[in-house]
């Protein structure tokens, strides 16, 4: 009988992943054969069947991390196919008791239909690195329980998903994960669909940022007549002359990067203790896609003209929507801005981009009666939300923040062309 | 001292030449990524039964996205009929490591060595593909290095240079890819958008593109240095070498 070892591929390596079995027990091996293929890191191998024989007995199923030199399946001649106990487990002919019949493959790792292990009372089985991370941790093994491995073995993903249950035991009422379970969510006919990488990335971010920043928003009324006039008077000559649009986008970004410069501590970032006040002003703005959300960065965004503005803004947009923007392209934003306006949205309450502290909504911009010194006048109005992270922002400052944005734009003066 | 240990009369020590093991270098151009796969599965079978010496392959592919054995699928961001219209091929392979691009202005090093004759350790073997990719990029003026943790090369915080193997027997496949001049923006395809580390290439860094087969020229000369092995530049298979090497390696699938 012939018993096949997790191979040592490296010094450094004390452990390797099962990936796929070639062989299923009772299959006939050839020696020199492809056995089974493992990984480690960034390489990937194939494990030769050191004898010819019939594969009895397999220990470990595809996708278990195993320690090198564990036996992970014996070849022999056939006869000891179902007799084979956990490599873990006492010679069979012990004879206090009778060995358990074990059926190969070993069963699907649902502990509790597993028969227990006949081992040694107390003694816990685990592999280096689980034992590395309990040390990291403090954790006890013993207090883990049974793991998901063969024959009780605690594995990598038993000893994670443990410390994760307990910090999320002592964490606050929301849930750690962006993806608990929702077995209730299944009722009558459905489809289920898996989120695709860019969904995940986005709830993520989104639980995240509802968790670690408490959100509060301030909300001004703003007379935009000056920016709808400038912007009505010019649009045509403005895409005639420079081959591009000409959006309320840059008219607030000026605005916006005016009023951070004023108000320094909108444009950082807390990182622990510490607030880290940003020398660059760049500002996000978010872009919807058909299959998600992206906020490219406009880089500088107070050093350049509305024409500058509104060329970046156009670019990154539709770069934005073909994938190809560059990953600089996307990070290192300071401040963000959210158009919901040209949705039609008058109000709304944006979620602030991580690692920053504030946001600014644009609501549509609308024509609306209002009253100017005891008359009614009819003005083209939009509602600007500030969402800030109160652990760094106060309401004053966040109301001084939208009064110079609103001063900006109402007062505007400078003709776009 | 045994008489054995001394060291031949008249010699300084072994020269280049003196018991270096040979490597052939090849470089195919421009090929497809299943093309080049056939040619190391071919050359790798010849390594295994002795046939060949080591070979280094070099290649530039058009763009292509690979998914190695622990690659997640969603880590793939276009499906596949978008993929499709951009010109873009996916490929399952059985390197290790996750989701990879190749494209035109990348440099693509496939060694096909037997590391019985080198050393038994897929940790050295890494460390020394990095190796030689530091050491080219410093011939061009750039620092890299390593990222404690994590296989690859980096500037600063972006990576520059990619590793992903297979091994069979001890016998290498698959390598390592230097991004020199490639369309960075078609990372994107399958990083999730700002959520992964940087990408950067030679070409971002210099604030010009080098030429290819320099960069390409300079890998093997660097290769030969940290792996010992006498470097030779083997003529390039011309497409009817490449189609018998093909049919050969699709005899023995």
């Amino acid at each position: 009988m012939g018993e096949v070892v997790m191979p040592q591929m490296g010094e450094s390596l004390v452990e390797g992943t099962i990936t796929k079995w070639l062989k299923q027990p009772g299959e006939r091996v050839e020696r020199d054969e492809v056995l089974f293929e493992i990984s480690t890191d960034k390489v990937d191998s194939e494990v030769p069947a050191p004898d010819s024989g019939v594969l009895e007995a397999v220990f470990f199923p595809e996708g278990e991390t195993v320690e090198i030199n564990t036996v992970v399946a014996v070849i022999g001649d056939g006869s000891g196919i179902g007799r084979h106990g956990s490599p873990t487990a006492p010679p069979p002919d012990s004879p206090v008791e009778a060995p358990p019949a074990r059926p190969a493959p070993p069963p699907p790792p649902a502990a509790e239909t597993r028969e227990p292990p006949r081992r040694a009372p107390k003694r816990i089985h685990s592999s280096p690195l689980v034992r590395r991370i309990a040390r990291e941790k403090g954790v006890d093994l013993s207090a883990v329980g049974k793991g998901s491995g063969a024959g009780g073995r605690i594995t990598k993903n038993d000893i994670l998903a443990y410390v994760d249950r307990q910090e999320r035991a002592v964490s606050s009422g929301l849930p750690a994960t962006a993806f608990p379970d929702v077995p209730e969510s299944r009722f009558g006919q459905f489809d289920v669909e898996p989120l695709s990488a860019m969904r995940v990335s986005i709830a993520e971010h989104m639980v995240r940022t509802k968790r670690v920043s408490p959100h509060v928003s301030a909300i001004h009324r703003v007379d935009c007549t000056r920016i709808a006039r400038e912007r009505s008077a010019a649009k045509d000559r403005f895409l005639e002359q420079n081959g591009t649009k000409l959006t309320y986008m840059p008219f607030f970004l000026q605005a916006v990067s005016s009023a951070l410069k004023a108000y320094p501590l909108v444009n950082s970032s807390l990182d622990g203790r510490n607030v880290v006040r940003h020398r660059e002003i760049n500002v996000g703005f978010a872009v919807a896609l058909d299959w998600g959300l992206i906020v490219p960065v406009i880089r500088n965004a107070d050093e350049k003209s509305l024409l500058g503005l509104q060329r970046s803004v156009n670019d990154l947009a539709a770069r934005a929507r073909s994938k190809a923007l560059k990953p600089d392209e996307i990070s290192e934003g300071t401040f963000s801005i959210s158009n919901y306006g040209s949705y039609n949205s008058l109000l709304a309450t944006p979620a602030i981009n991580q690692p920053q502290v504030a946001i600014l909504g644009i609501g549509a911009v609308t024509k609306m009666p209002v009253v100017i010194n005891d008359a009614i006048a009819i003005r083209s109005m939009s509602y600007l939300t500030l969402s800030f992270d109160h652990r760094v922002i106060d309401g004053a400052t966040g109301a001084l923040f939208l009064e110079h944005v609103r001063e900006i734009i109402e007062s505007w003066n400078v003709p776009v062309l | 001292m045994p008489e054995a240990m001394v060291a031949a009369p008249g010699g300084a020590g072994p020269g280049p030449s003196a018991g270096v093991a040979p490597c052939q270098v090849r470089d195919l151009g421009r090929a497809g990524y299943g093309e080049a796969w056939d040619i190391q599965r071919e050359l790798a079978r010849a390594r295994k039964a002795d046939e060949v010496c080591d070979q280094l392959v070099l290649v530039e592919h058009p763009p292509t996205i690979t998914l190695g054995r622990n690659a997640d699928a969603a880590h793939v961001l276009a499906d596949p009929t978008r993929l499709r219209r951009l010109g873009v091929d996916l490929h399952e392979t059985n390197r290790g490591g996750d989701v990879t691009y190749h494209g035109p202005g990348q440099l693509v090093a496939y060694p096909i060595l037997d590391l019985k004759q080198w050393r038994r350790d897929v940790g050295a073997y890494l460390r020394a593909l990095e190796e030689v990719m530091i050491r080219t990029l410093r011939g061009f003026g750039i620092r890299a290095g390593r990222v404690s943790g994590l296989t690859g090369v980096w500037v600063g915080d972006a990576k520059i240079g990619a590793l992903g193997v297979h091994l069979s027997r001890w016998v290498t496949s698959h390598g390592l890819a230097l991004n020199v001049a490639p369309d960075l923006g078609h990372f994107a395809l399958i990083v999730p958008c700002g959520l992964s580390r940087p990408v950067t290439s030679m070409e971002r860094i210099l604030g010009h593109a080098p030429n290819l087969e320099a960069v390409a020229r300079s890998l093997a000369e660097r290769f030969g240095e940290v792996f010992g092995r006498t470097m030779t530049e083997v003529a390039s298979p011309t497409k009817i070498e490449r189609e018998s090497l093909r049919a050969r390696a699709a005899g023995h699938g």
